[in-house]
């Protein structure tokens, strides 16, 4: 028996009271987790949200017992029907995992066995709990394979992890989590590490499975829009304690909680606009778990604070009346006008659009690789892009859309120098660099085109100070006549990406994610940048840092009127931001235009299948489902004819075969919207929008 | 898969030319031929006598042209003295030039003669491979179960008192060279005056006077028993063992941290078989290719073992051929070395894409 005697299913399947969580080393105790109750009820799902460090996925693998060597439940308990997992002996432990409690995890690929067949993995379940033949159980692993709608179920069973797709192996691990069809289930970030279409598909396939066997859901993200598409409840954490609880339209609509207003304002939905409605950022910086202030943890941040209430003792959590089980962790809650505008947004002047920087003609990469396993075989092409033409302004922003694999890096290295064009022409300020490899460009040219990189913990020397890097790059882009101009200069690029000046004493260690990108800001905008290539500049960031950052590239591209080509997978920022738009799949532009352009009908097919992919979290936003199915096909090994002709849902409306055997011409719509699409332009027109704003 | 490997038969074909011909040159230098004259001929010859011998002898003319005799593709020298008598590479005196063979290097079989064994090169040297492939064998079965089990019993909890000990006894293992630990074995089990022999002799569970092992083992060139193979055997297989240890260890703990591990131990898969199952094969793959490279230094440690124990093997014909300059026997030597390095390089390579599914070798 997995139960306990005296609980039935009107109780909560898992039910966490007052945990506190910490991590243990040599110098100190580390709480993680404080005071962290929660409860699920069978069939529900509840989402746990916060930015990276607030602990929502050490509650998690406290719920699996499984914190490592260094952390320890030090209070409070976790009762799984009725049980305390807390003190369960681990034999004990292991009868659960697997079989009652099953976890999902956000790497998929790293959590699968890579040497091991999927369905062996998968069959292991059902042997492990149930004592199932090894025959039967891979009989049912094919059927759960099937269930979760992979296609060929024979063929996955029988091959190795790194032969599926990233999609393909969330599904597995999801497969694999649904073996012995457990009363929890456990999501950490299952969809961060994939592509918007798959995670919509991913997302669908979860809801659906949760309804079939009647699972309980216990989802971790840091996605609002997310956890609103999954959750029946939602669980808003920050710095290691829950700060507001309840139902998700009720949190969603009227939030009773400081922090969750200001990450809600930090968001970009549909409605903000980079100069009318600019987001706002939450201001200073998460806390460190050894640095948390006294009373409430997001004092400091907050624009509600009373000293000498706030910071006096901890806060407990209050319930809020007439609600469904809302909590908030607020003294002054019932006092705050939460319908009160936000006081200091400012209305921001929207920068002049000048001549042509950047102009791109047909240009063409292609990669040339081997085909065979153990080398030889035949050359295969890879076509990362094909006839690519646009033009980009002086002070505009050009959102460069589309998922992994689309070819929109392989651009930005063309642009870069770092590769060369197979065909084609950049004109940069009328000199043609398309065949002129980074090396020999002059300085100036090398100066002129910068780039702001996706990881910013990646990119900066971690033995050198962040002035000595900027400094560096002074050095190379030739800048001044001595080393006290330098200096100067170097500090006056720390004031403008808004960082203390002190700060060009530290070293990388020493910064948070959105500092150490504010200096790669800096560093791209030290020889006076005219082109910035932001490739995913903020996707590695919180959200509550990412308003920050998008906000700082805004304000520089005015005063110095730069040109920004800004790549990303986020519609919802590109959105925001961007004056145009062009959505590349497969190494093709398949649409491009100014941004209202884009987000309204007409839109090219895998435009509309995007948008709607794109979780909103905001209740009053109504969302067209358009679940593309299966994967984007191999570069190596692209579909003939239109590329997007194997996911399209609007091809029977394409007289004859037209999409299998041409590509598709551009068309050009008023206003210079350029689609590439057989769809003829009445079919066009009668396109709906994907998002509605229900009327407030 | 078949081009791979045959273009990697080619690449070792390639590497085994050039460095024969390395060890040719060395060996066939100037002041080394005329140290073979006067031990081949007479120690109080006079320099023009030694000039004529090195001629007379075919050790004359380009080292190319030279080598390619000893490999097979040039003709083989014939001398024709003032009495008429013909010598030449591929015929013996007094048989007729005409009838013998043009060419006569390794590509015809021809090893050349052993100036040490007085016997064709290829005779002695099988019997002695022979002899090493045992010793081989015997501490490779040994050697790999051995440090393989260490490794993943140290390996999978990291930090543990198991590991701490296991880990010990590998650093020290490995940092002991074979003449130390040789010697000291020895000392230990088959010395009749010092070590364990002497109080077995007095407890009567051996005869007095007598050793548990034998500190020689010549007797185990006709019959290998437990007693007289034990002391090489673990002479060379103990270093191994501490170094194979090592990097199992290493492997293994790499591996335990994986997330894998963890999906494996969260769906209730139990220790064991988290470590057998999902842990091992993964682990195995990087050791695999240093239980690969332990083959070409085995060929080393069998040059020390082999002369301590008086073990006629291959490191033993080594040994003595550096030492007496039989040219034939030491580039036979190389050859073989070269063989056995390059042939190990390969299995190992072709191994690996068998035991990592992910790997494609290109």
């Amino acid at each position: 028996m997995t139960s306990s005697p005296t609980w039935d299913p009107s109780q909560p399947i898992l039910e966490i009271e007052h945990l506190s969580i910490s991590f243990f080393t040599r110098l100190r105790e580390i709480p993680a987790v404080m005071d962290f109750s929660c409860k699920v009820m069978a069939g529900e799902a509840m989402g746990l949200v916060g930015e990276s460090g607030c602990g929502k996925s050490t509650v998690a693998l406290a719920v699996m017992r499984e914190l490592g060597k260094t952390g320890r439940i030090v209070g409070g308990s976790i009762k799984f029907k009725g049980r305390d997992l807390t003190t369960m002996s681990a034999e004990e432990l292991r009868h659960i995992r697997g079989s009652e409690i099953a976890m999902i995890y956000q790497e998929p690929m790293a959590s699968l066995n890579p040497a091991m067949k999927v369905g062996a993995q998968l069959a292991e379940v059902p042997m492990l709990h149930s004592g199932m033949s090894k025959a039967d159980a891979w009989k049912l692993a094919r059927q759960i394979v099937a269930d979760v709608r992979l296609p060929d179920p024979d063929r996955i069973i029988n091959s190795y992890p790194h032969q599926l797709s990233g999609g393909q192996q969330q599904r597995i691990v999801i497969a694999m989590a649904l073996m012995a069809k457990p009363a929890l289930l456990i999501l950490d970030e299952p969809t961060t590490a994939l592509d918007v279409t798959v995670e919509a598909g991913i997302v669908d396939l979860v809801k659906e499975l949760g309804e079939k066997y009647g699972t309980s859901m216990l989802f971790i993200s840091h996605n609002l829009g997310l956890v609103m598409d999954v959750c029946d409840r939602i669980c808003v954490m920050y710095s290691g304690e829950a700060v507001e609880t309840g139902n998700v339209e009720q949190v969603f609509d009227e939030m009773r909680h400081p922090y969750t207003q200001a990450l809600f304002r930090s968001i970009p939905l549909p409605g903000a606009d980079k100069n009318a409605r600019p987001l706002i950022s939450i201001p200073g910086n998460f806390p460190l778990p050894h640095e948390r202030p006294p009373g409430c943890n997001f004092g400091p941040r907050c624009d509600y604070f009373q000293k000498g209430r706030c910071d006096a003792a901890e806060v407990p959590m209050f319930p809020v009346p007439g609600s469904d089980r809302h909590e908030t962790r607020c003294f002054r809650w019932a006092e705050i006008d939460w319908d009160a505008p936000p006081a200091k947004r400012e209305v921001k002047e929207k920068a002049e659009i000048g001549r042509v920087v950047l102009k791109m003609e047909d240009l063409r990469k292609y990669y040339s690789v081997s085909g065979g396993a153990f080398g030889g075989g035949t050359k295969k092409v890879v076509k990362a892009n094909e006839t690519l033409s646009f033009e980009a302004h002086e002070g505009e922003t050009l959102a460069i859309v589309g998922e992994s694999g689309c070819g929109k890096s392989t651009f930005a290295k063309v642009l870069m120098g770092l590769e060369t064009a197979t065909s084609g022409s950049i004109m940069l300020f009328d000199e043609n660099v398309q065949s002129t490899p980074i090396q020999k460009r002059n300085t100036d040219t090398v100066s002129q085109v910068q780039m702001v990189f996706q990881n910013p913990f990646d990119t900066l020397n971690p033995s050198m100070s962040v002035g000595r890097q900027i400094i560096r790059a002074l050095e190379i882009f030739k800048y001044g006549k001595s080393d006290e101009e330098r200096h100067q200069r170097m500090l006056e690029l720390l004031d403008l990406v808004k960082l203390p000046r002190a700060f060009a004493e530290r070293m990388p260690r020493q910064l948070s994610g959105g500092q150490k990108q504010r200096v790669g800001i800096a560093r791209a905008f030290a020889g006076g940048a005219k082109v910035v290539v932001a490739d995913e500049p903020v996707s590695a960031l919180d959200v509550s840092v990412q308003a920050a950052v998008t906000d700082l590239l805004m304000d520089i591209q005015r005063e110095n009127k730069t040109t920004l080509l800004f790549i990303s997978h986020d519609l919802s920022i590109v959105r925001y931001l961007s004056d145009r738009v062009m959505v590349m799949y497969l190494g093709h532009v398949v649409e491009m235009g100014t941004t209202d352009q884009v987000f309204s009908p007409p839109y090219h097919p895998y435009t509309e299948a995007l948008l709607s992919a794109v979780p909103i979290a905001d209740t009053h936003v109504q969302r067209k489902r358009i679940v593309l199915e299966g994967d984007i096909p191999s570069a190596m090994n692209p579909p003939p004819g239109c590329p997007f002709q194997t996911r399209c849902r609007w091809k029977s409306q394409v007289p004859g075969n037209l999409c299998e055997t041409e590509v598709p011409p551009v068309q050009v719509l008023e206003g210079g919207h350029q689609i590439k699409c057989h769809l003829s332009r009445e079919i066009l027109a009668t396109m709906e929008p994907v998002i509605k704003i229900a009327a407030e | 898969m078949g081009l791979f490997v045959l273009r990697r038969l080619g690449v070792m074909l390639l590497t085994a030319i050039a460095l024969t011909f390395v060890v040719f040159f060395l060996t066939n230098l100037q002041p080394n031929l005329e140290k073979l004259a006067r031990t081949e001929g007479s120690v109080r010859m006079s320099e023009e006598a030694v000039q004529d011998w090195i001629e007379q002898n075919g050790h004359s003319g380009s080292v190319f042209l030279r080598y390619g005799q000893w490999l097979g593709v040039v003709p083989g020298w014939t001398y024709t003295d003032e009495k008429g008598d013909t010598r030449g590479r591929c015929f013996q005196i007094g048989e007729d030039p005409a009838t013998a063979p043009r060419y006569c290097g390794l590509l015809q079989g021809n090893w050349g003669y052993s100036t040490f064994f007085k016997a064709p090169v290829l005779d002695s040297l099988g019997e002695k491979l022979a002899a090493t492939g045992w010793l081989m064998l015997a501490v490779m079965l040994v050697m790999v179960p051995t440090s393989l089990i260490l490794g993943v019993l140290s390996g999978m909890r990291e930090g543990s008192v198991t590991d701490r000990t296991l880990s010990t006894f590998s650093i020290a293992s490995t940092a002991t060279p074979e003449y130390v630990s040789g010697v000291v074995l020895v000392a230990l089990f088959a010395t009749a005056a010092t070590g364990i022999s002497p109080l077995l002799a007095e407890w009567g569970l051996i005869e007095p006077k007598k050793t548990l092992f034998l500190a020689s083992a010549t007797s185990a060139m006709d019959d290998i028993t437990f007693w007289n193979f034990a002391l090489p055997v673990m002479t060379i297989a103990l270093y191994g063992i501490g170094y194979i240890a090592r990097m199992t260890r290493a492997s293994m703990t790499e591996v335990m941290t994986q997330q894998y591990i963890r999906t494996a131990r969260l769906k209730g898969v139990p220790f064991r078989t988290v470590v057998m199952r999902h842990a091992l094969r993964n682990a195995l793959i990087a050791p695999f290719t240093v239980i690969m490279l332990q083959f070409p230094w085995l060929l080393n440690g069998v040059v020390i073992v082999e002369s301590l124990f008086n073990y006629k093997g291959f490191g033993w014909t080594l040994v003595q051929a550096a030492s007496n300059n039989d040219i034939p026997l030491l580039l036979a030597c190389s050859v073989v070395a070269v063989v056995v390095v390059l042939l190990t390089q390969l299995i190992s390579d072709i191994g690996y894409v068998f035991l990592n599914p992910r790997i494609r070798l290109a």
